[in-house]
């Protein structure tokens, strides 16, 4: 445990002197109003990689989050321009039980058929972008056809941060309870770090991996509504490739692939760090192109230094073996 | 075989996240009914693949020409090339998801050369040596320093492509030198590619080394029990490391097929290629868990995979509903026997 905390302690302390270096030259970036807006901008991040993290703490992993969010985007839009008067609260839970739908496609796959989560969920996604072309027949949905109300949410201020960034904080804190205080949450990391024991505790291993992958279609249907109507526009490549960027945002933050070991915290630290360099880029005049290649570098160094500390703690035996018996 | 599966499912099943309900067979075992069923998949491959070539002919008038039939080789010979060394990794137990990154970063390489004046030989030489170099880099990390491959290749993935981006940002490096274009342009003799000589040349010499070499044991030992194959003498790590470095030089080699067809270099190339290749070795009957799997599934894969692009393409069928397909069969192929095998044994 105290491994875990010293591993969250030093990424925070990445972040910390990552901004202190830029605010040396550019003290504007640290103004509270910025450090809101990037904070906002990364909100979509946090969301979809809380519920990786989830996935990937039972030992899978959701390669499908990106399209999920551009198909439940795409249905959100549509239906929005169908029916422009339909409230808000309604277009959400239209988004939440769509995406949940689609996650527990996935879910059912690996449940039911033992299928490999790389497998299924590297199919869903091409099925999923696919199907996004299908419904609009390649058509973009523009502003104009969205109605105010439809695309004013995420971005109406409260208390000074726009709603987008308030529900990335409202899902930190639903996942930090329901991973900390529930049996659910248990689960979780039971069945990640070691399957068999969970079994003869009473946990229905490939439930729980169906539920984790629940979990994270449904925050990805809450996102696909938010980042079309922030962006009010919706089209087939939407957040083409963003489920990398989520896989990183988790590994960074310390979240084990091999299952079982992560934290809430460490996960909003590792979208926060991709969010803080994303933003950083421009205003420091490196080229945006150099972004893939920082997340890229910033996954080996995380990756490493985890197996590092995953090693010290003595969870692998015969490494040289490779699979932990 | 029966034993086997009373055997797990009279337990409850502890092992289930980590091994299939199938459980694994060692290939040289007589009668082994993985023997049987790896026959049968092939021969299912071919029949679907034969079918998928009658019912092309059928719907287009323009598919039954040596010409367009040349043409559609294009589709599937590069991912091919790649296929068979990824084969080979995904056996050992292993996956490099950033194949279509390092041949971004090739082709890149071999931009600059190019752009310096160096001739084609040396253009090739960079290619082949970058792709190498990219292989080596993964292959250490992931036997040096144990870390898992998926993560690795998915961070190189970014870190290859992302380098490529730096050079180019959102520029192009075309006028490759004239005789560069023979190997993705040029021709064998009549309507045989060269890229088409290459893929075929490749493909025996994997089927041998896989199916008839010491290696190609080695490789089923490590990725059926890397902790047995260890205690049976097979240095494990350097079997890993050397298909790393294959996959890297094959994505190098698909790099200058790639690169020379199309002429010019932009640092989005090849995007999404991965997938493409794991479809073609999945799809060919590798398990994706490691330990079984043969070079001929993955050489009918890839004409069924060629065969089925280019059909819907002649019907005008847009290349993202296509993904549809291949995404159903990836899942499919998988699910079914699986399906098939769980209602045989519920009887």
């Amino acid at each position: 445990m105290s491994a875990l905390k010293s591993r969250e302690a030093i990424l925070f302390a990445a972040i910390l002197t990552l901004l202190l270096l830029i605010a040396s030259r550019f003290p504007g970036f640290v103004s509270p109003q910025n450090l809101v807006s990037v904070f906002t901008d990364t909100a979509p991040l946090i969301i979809l990689a809380l519920g990786q993290m989830v996935v990937i703490l039972t030992r899978c992993i959701d390669l499908s989050v990106a399209a999920n969010l551009a198909l439940t985007g795409m249905v959100c839009a549509m239906v929005n321009v169908a029916l422009p008067g339909l409230p808000v609260a309604l277009v959400l839970v239209i988004a939440v039980t769509l995406g949940a739908a689609l996650g527990s496609l996935n879910g059912l796959l690996v449940w039911k058929l033992d299928i490999p989560p790389i497998v299924v969920t590297l199919g869903t996604m091409t099925i999923f972008r696919g199907l996004i072309f299908l419904l609009s027949e390649g058509q973009w949905i523009n502003a104009h056809e969205m109605s105010a109300s439809f695309t004013g949410f995420p971005r109406s201020l409260l208390l000074g941060m726009p709603v987008l960034g308030w529900i990335a904080v409202l899902a930190v804190a639903v996942m930090a309870l329901v991973m900390g205080r529930t049996t659910l949450g248990r689960a979780f990391f039971a069945v990640g770090g070691n399957p068999h024991a969970a079994v003869y505790t009473g946990i229905d291993v490939g439930r729980t991996q169906f539920l984790a992958f629940v979990i994270s279609g449904a925050l990805a249907g809450l996102t696909g509504y938010l980042w079309i109507a922030r962006y009010a526009v919706a089209y087939v490549d939407i957040a083409g490739g963003f489920e990398l960027d989520v896989v990183a945002a988790c590994v960074i933050g310390g979240i084990s692939i091999a299952g079982g070991a992560g934290s809430v915290i460490g996960t909003l630290l590792g979208a926060l760090f991709l969010g803080v360099v994303k933003n950083a880029l421009p205003v420091v005049d490196i080229s945006p192109f150099w972004q893939l290649a920082i997340s890229g570098a910033a996954i080996l160094v995380a990756v490493a230094f985890n197996a590092r500390a995953g090693r010290s703690r003595g969870r692998l035996i015969l490494k040289s073996a490779e699979q932990p018996q | 075989m029966s034993l086997a599966e009373t055997r797990m499912t009279a337990t409850p099943q502890p092992d289930r996240p980590d091994q299939p309900r199938t459980p694994r067979h060692i290939p040289d075992q007589l009668r082994s009914p993985l023997d049987r069923r790896l026959k049968s998949w092939e021969s299912l491959l071919l029949l679907v693949a034969l079918a998928v070539f009658v019912l092309n002919s059928f719907a287009s008038p323009y598919f039954l020409n040596a010409w367009n039939l040349s043409d559609a080789t294009f589709n599937f010979t590069e991912k091919a090339m790649i296929a068979f060394a990824m084969a080979l990794l995904i056996i050992a137990g292993e996956i490099d998801l950033s194949v279509a990154s390092i041949i971004a970063l090739s082709s890149t390489a071999m931009g600059l050369v190019m752009q310096a004046g160096y001739p084609t030989p040396v253009i090739v030489a960079t290619g082949l040596g970058s792709g190498l170099l990219c292989g080596a880099f993964n292959g250490v990390l992931v036997t040096r320093l144990g870390l898992p491959s998926i993560v690795v290749t998915i961070g190189t993935m970014s870190l290859f492509r992302g380098l490529s981006y730096i050079i180019l940002g959102d520029g192009a490096f075309r006028g490759y030198p004239a005789d560069f274009a023979w190997f993705g342009q040029g021709y064998a003799f009549w309507v045989i590619s060269v890229e088409f000589v290459i893929f075929a040349l490749l493909a025996v010499v994997y089927a041998v080394v896989l199916h008839k070499t010491n290696f190609g044991r080695a490789v089923y030992a490590v990725g059926n029990n890397p902790t047995a194959a260890l205690f049976s003498g097979i240095r494990v790590a350097r079997v890993k490391m050397t298909l790393f470095l294959l996959t890297g030089l094959m994505s190098g080699l698909a790099s200058v097929c790639l690169t020379s067809r199309l002429g010019s270099t932009r640092p989005s190339i090849a995007t999404g290629m991965e997938l493409e290749v794991v479809t073609m070795v999945v799809l060919g009957g590798v398990s994706i868990l490691g330990g079984s799997g043969s070079i001929p599934g993955v050489v009918i894969a890839a004409f069924l995979m060629g065969l089925v692009t280019f059909g819907l393409g002649l019907l005008n069928v847009p290349g993202i509903v296509m993904s549809i397909f291949i995404g159903l069969l990836l899942i499919g192929v998988i699910a079914l026997p699986r399906l098939w095998s769980r209602l045989r044994g519920a009887r």
